[in-house]
């Protein structure tokens, strides 16, 4: 048997979430209101964050690691050559795999709508009014 | 071949308020297992299953593929999406779960990026009026020939998957493979059943769809 380990949301996850508010041109990045966020320890896998960061919208990434106050040692600007750079790997590692919100609220920038984060789990779903 | 992930936790009380896995989760459980070769010279950087239900699909494909796969399951009920979660949890494996009606909260920021695609969609033949809900009967009530969440995500596939990425869907007998397929062709892809069987009164199939172009992978 594991021992249990409660996964919540990352914020590589949040990486990837758009609002479709009825109306919204524009609802990405959200915004983060974060009422409890815990660091939760991950196994590094640095291949697998260089094949990720690509496909991640780096300076989103920073701002939301900034809002909830675990930007840490992650440089503002992808850094060049970061499949070599261990040291910027691991940063992005902790960064995008193991910052968890646990509770709180993801906000469209142009709407205001908020989608409730709660266990851990973004619910991104709208009232029938709303699409 | 691979250990079918542990559902122990799940209590009967989960299970009326989300679809319980069943002989159509087991056979696309199996389908992924046969397809495993497949899936590991693909080299998925991205898997999402929509509809993951009580997480023990998107569990087990992550147990396949170990941490070199970031696995999203989206689910419409929120309780199937914690169960989710929980299952996920339970057998050491991270599924990151969000409540959303299919892929939209992820599109589209994930378009062109989806590697593999899981829908064991609504199939059963109900009428119209109980397609749309948000609890359980959303896992299985289907509506007219148990195509109308199917017909949804069908044009979405082009858009979302990437340009060597896999859609695997579980379909009843009922739901017309043919006419699936022309639609699929439709959008540039061909498709190809990877098992079929006959469980009490239900004929399933998981149907597997790549593009017919492949230039670009």
């Amino acid at each position: 048997m594991f021992l249990t380990v409660f996964r919540r949301m990352k914020l590589l996850t949040h990486n990837m979430l758009t609002s479709h508010v009825k109306g919204v041109t524009n609802g990405y990045p959200l915004n983060i209101e974060a009422k409890d966020v815990r660091v939760q320890e991950v196994d590094f896998n640095p291949e697998f964050i260089a094949r990720m960061i690509p496909k991640m919208e780096y300076e989103v990434l920073v701002q939301a690691a900034q809002s909830v106050g675990h930007l840490g040692n992650l440089p503002p600007e992808l850094v060049t050559d970061y499949e070599n750079n261990d040291e910027f790997l691991k940063e992005a590692h902790r960064v995008m795999m193991m910052v968890e919100v646990v509770e709180g609220s993801l906000v469209c920038p142009e709407s205001g709508r908020k989608f409730p984060i709660s266990n851990g789990i973004p619910n991104m779903l709208l009232n029938e009014d709303e699409v | 071949m691979f250990k079918t992930p542990d559902y122990s936790h799940i209590t009967s009380q989960d299970c009326q308020l989300v679809y319980e896995p069943a002989e159509d989760t087991f056979l696309l459980l199996d389908a992924l297992e046969k397809e495993f070769e497949t899936l590991q010279n693909l080299r998925p950087l991205i898997c999402v299953e929509v509809g993951c239900g009580a997480g023990v699909v998107i569990t087990f494909l992550a147990s396949l593929l170990k941490s070199d796969t970031l696995c999203f399951g989206t689910d419409i009920n929120y309780n199937a999406a914690q169960l989710s979660q929980k299952t996920s949890n339970q057998n050491g494996m991270t599924v990151n779960t969000i409540v959303s009606d299919l892929v939209n909260a992820l599109q589209p920021r994930l378009n062109g990026l989806i590697d593999v695609l899981i829908f064991n969609p609504p199939y059963v033949l109900t009428p119209s009026e109980e397609v749309g809900s948000r609890d359980i009967v959303a896992s299985w009530a289907g509506g007219i020939d148990g195509r109308q969440v199917i017909d949804r995500i069908l044009p979405i596939i082009p858009t979302v998957l990437s340009p060597k990425g896999v859609f695997y869907l579980l379909i009843l007998k009922e739901n017309k493979q043919d006419e699936i397929e022309d639609i699929m062709n439709s959008h540039g892809f061909e498709m190809a059943v990877v098992l079929q069987r006959r469980t009490g009164p239900e004929r399933l199939s998981v149907l597997k769809f790549t593009r017919i172009d492949m230039t670009y992978a």
